[in-house]
C-alpha cells in the first residue's frame, strides 16, 4: 500500500517537473520579450538600430511556401504509391520506407553540411533562397508522407469500392474519393512540416545564409526568424530584441498548434 | 486513353517514391566522399580516438574523441535526467489525468514539442547558465547545462510516444490485475508499463537521437571548448557544436574535417535509428 503512494507520489511529480519547466520557460520569456515588442521590431527595412525582424518573418514564409510547394506534391504521391500501388513485398518498397524513415532521423546539422555541399556547391546555388527552400524540402518530405499514409490507410475500403462500382478507375477514385477525405490527415502533416521549417536553425545557416535583407530573388540570401534569433542570442548585443523574437517564434508556433487541433477536430467529425 | 493516363500516373507516383530513396543517397554520398579522404590521409584511429584538436596549427592534428565523448556524455546525462520524468509524465498523461486538465495538457505537449531549439537554447543561456553558475559553481557553460537544456528538449518526445505506447496496451491486462488485487499503481508499474515497453523504449531511443543531433541550442550553453570533457562543471564541445563553431571561416582539410565530424555523427544516427528499427519490428511482432 505504501508502496503505491510512493509510486503516486512520483508520477505527480514528474507531470508536475514537465508542465512546471514548460510554464516557466513561456512565462520567463514573454516577461522578458512583451516589453520589447515596439512597431520599431516591425519596420521594413532592417537596421542595426531597430533590429527589425519583418525582412526575418517574410523570408520565413518564403522558404515554407517553396519548400511545402515541392515536398507536398513528391510527399503526398510518395504516399499514394505506397499505399495504393505498391507491392509491400518488394525491396525496393521496403526501401522506400526505410529510406523514409532514416530521413526523418538525420540531424538539421547534417542537412546544413549536405545542403552545403550539394545545393550550395555542386550545384552553384551560393548561399540563397533556392538552397534553403530545397533543403527543407528533403527535411520535412518524411513528415508529409508519414502522415499522409496514416490519413491514407485510414480511408474505408467500402468508400473505395463504391467508387470502383460506379465505374471510376483507380486514379479517378483516388483523386475524387480518398484524397478529399484524406485531406484533413495531409494538412496535419503539412502543419507539422510547417512548425519544423519555423524552427530550424542550423540547416538553414548554411543553405539560406544570414543575410539581414530580404532575399530579392530565388539566388540570393537571407535569414528566417529562428536564424535572426540565433545570430541575436550569439552575438549577445540585443538581447532584448532576442527575447522579443522569442515571444513571436512561440506565438506563431502556438497559432500553427491551435489550427492543426481544429483540423484534428475536424477529422474525428468527418469519421462519424 | 484513360487506361494510358493511369499509367503515366502511376509512373509519376513511383518516381515521386523514389525521392526519398535519391535524396538519402546523394546525402551518404555528399558526407563521404567530401568527409572520408581528411580522415583516411590523416588516418582513422587519429580522427576516431586523437585528443587533440587543433585545425589551424602548422601541424594540424584533428582528434575528435574529446566531442565524441562530448557528445555521448551529454546524451547519456539528458536521457538519465529526462527519460524518468518524461516516462513518468506520459504515466500521468495516460493514466490520471482529469479529462478537462487533458484537454489543456495533451496541446502543452504538443507546444512543447514544437517550441524552437533556439528559443530553448536562448532561455538556458539567460537563465540556466547564470543558476548553475550561481547555484552549484564553475562559469555556467558545462556539461550540466547542456544535460538539463537536453533533459527539457527530449521531453516531449519521451511524452508523447510512451503515452501513446501505454495507451495501446489493452485494458484486459490492467483489469485483470486490479480483479486480482492488485492496486492502480502496481497494475500499472508492474503489467501496463512492462506491457508497453517496447514502445516506451523506441521513445527513449528517438530522445536520443534528438539529443545527440541537437545543435543550435547547445552551442549556446556548454562551453565549446575541444578538451576532454571533465568533470559536470567544465565546458564541452559535442560533434554538433564543433561543426557550427568553427564552418564559417574553414577551408581547405580543415573544412573537410567539419564535414568528416558531421559523417560521424551521420553514422552515429544511423546506428540509433537502426536500433529505433529493431525495437520497433520486434514490438510490432510480438
Amino acid at each position: 500500500m505504501n508502496k503505491s503512494k510512493i509510486a503516486r507520489a512520483f508520477v505527480y511529480l514528474g507531470a508536475a517537473i514537465t508542465f512546471g519547466v514548460l510554464g516557466y520557460i513561456i512565462l520567463f520569456v514573454f516577461i522578458n520579450g512583451v516589453p520589447y515588442i515596439t512597431p520599431d521590431l516591425f519596420a521594413w527595412n532592417y537596421t542595426t538600430e531597430n533590429v527589425s525582424l519583418t525582412p526575418a518573418l517574410i523570408t520565413t514564409l518564403y522558404i515554407i511556401g517553396g519548400s511545402l510547394l515541392v515536398a507536398t506534391p513528391i510527399g503526398v504521391f510518395t504516399a499514394v504509391y505506397l499505399v495504393e500501388y505498391a507491392d509491400r513485398s518488394r525491396p525496393i518498397v521496403k526501401l522506400m520506407s526505410m529510406a523514409t524513415d532514416t530521413l526523418a532521423a538525420v540531424p538539421s546539422i547534417v542537412y546544413g553540411l549536405f545542403g552545403f555541399l550539394f545545393f550550395v556547391t555542386f550545384l552553384g546555388f551560393q548561399f540563397s533562397l533556392l538552397a534553403g527552400m530545397l533543403t527543407m524540402t528533403i527535411m520535412i518530405l518524411p513528415l508529409i508522407i508519414r502522415s499522409t499514409e496514416e490519413a491514407l490507410l485510414a480511408v474505408g475500403r467500402p468508400l473505395r469500392e463504391a467508387s470502383y462500382a460506379l465505374g471510376a478507375g483507380k486514379l479517378r477514385t483516388i483523386f475524387n474519393v480518398v484524397l478529399p477525405v484524406a485531406m484533413p490527415g495531409i494538412l496535419s502533416g503539412v502543419i507539422l512540416a510547417i512548425g519544423r521549417i519555423i524552427g530550424e536553425s542550423a540547416a538553414l545557416i548554411y543553405t539560406l545564409g544570414s543575410s539581414v535583407n530580404l532575399p530579392d530573388s530565388l539566388l540570393s540570401s537571407g535569414r528566417t526568424l529562428a536564424v535572426h534569433m540565433y545570430v541575436l542570442s550569439s552575438e549577445g548585443f540585443h538581447v532584448n530584441e532576442a527575447y522579443a523574437t522569442a515571444v513571436v517564434l512561440i506565438v506563431l508556433v502556438l497559432a500553427l498548434n491551435a489550427f492543426s487541433t481544429f483540423i484534428s477536430r475536424r477529422i474525428v467529425r468527418g469519421g462519424k | 486513353m484513360a487506361e494510358r493516363k493511369e499509367r503515366v500516373m502511376n509512373g509519376v507516383f513511383f518516381i515521386s517514391a523514389l525521392m526519398s530513396i535519391v535524396s538519402l543517397v546523394l546525402i551518404t554520398v555528399f558526407m563521404f566522399t567530401n568527409g572520408v579522404p581528411v580522415m583516411m590521409k590523416y588516418g582513422l584511429d587519429e580522427f576516431l580516438f586523437g585528443t587533440q584538436w587543433r585545425p589551424t596549427a602548422t601541424e594540424p592534428q584533428f582528434g575528435l574523441l574529446p566531442m565524441i565523448m562530448g557528445s555521448v556524455y551529454v546524451t547519456i546525462g539528458a536521457a538519465v535526467l529526462g527519460v524518468p520524468i518524461g516516462v513518468l509524465t506520459a504515466i500521468f498523461m495516460a493514466e490520471y489525468c482529469p479529462k478537462w486538465l487533458y484537454k489543456i495538457l495533451k496541446p502543452a505537449v504538443s507546444l512543447m514539442a514544437s517550441i524552437p531549439s533556439i528559443v530553448y537554447g536562448f532561455f538556458a543561456l539567460q537563465f540556466l547558465v547564470p543558476l548553475v553558475r550561481d547555484s552549484i559553481g564553475g562559469n555556467g557553460y558545462s556539461i550540466l547545462t547542456a544535460m538539463i537544456l537536453l533533459a527539457v528538449m527530449i521531453l516531449p518526445t519521451v511524452i508523447e510516444l510512451s503515452e501513446s505506447a501505454l495507451r495501446a496496451v489493452p485494458r484486459t491486462y490492467y483489469n485483470g490485475s486490479v480483479a486480482l488485487g492488485a492496486t492502480h499503481e502496481r497494475a500499472l508499474f508492474k503489467v501496463m508499463l512492462p506491457a508497453a515497453s517496447s514502445g516506451v523504449l523506441s521513445s527513449i531511443v528517438l530522445g536520443i537521437g534528438r539529443a545527440i543531433g541537437e545543435t543550435m541550442a547547445v552551442v549556446l550553453v556548454a562551453g565549446n571548448q575541444p578538451l576532454m570533457p571533465d568533470g559536470f562543471l567544465k565546458g564541452v564541445r559535442t560533434l554538433t557544436t564543433n561543426i557550427v563553431l568553427e564552418m564559417s571561416y574553414a577551408s581547405g582539410d580543415h573544412r573537410s574535417a567539419l564535414i568528416a565530424t558531421g559523417v560521424i555523427l551521420f553514422v552515429f544516427i544511423l546506428l540509433i535509428n537502426s536500433v529505433f528499427l529493431v525495437i520497433k519490428n520486434k514490438g510490432a511482432t510480438k
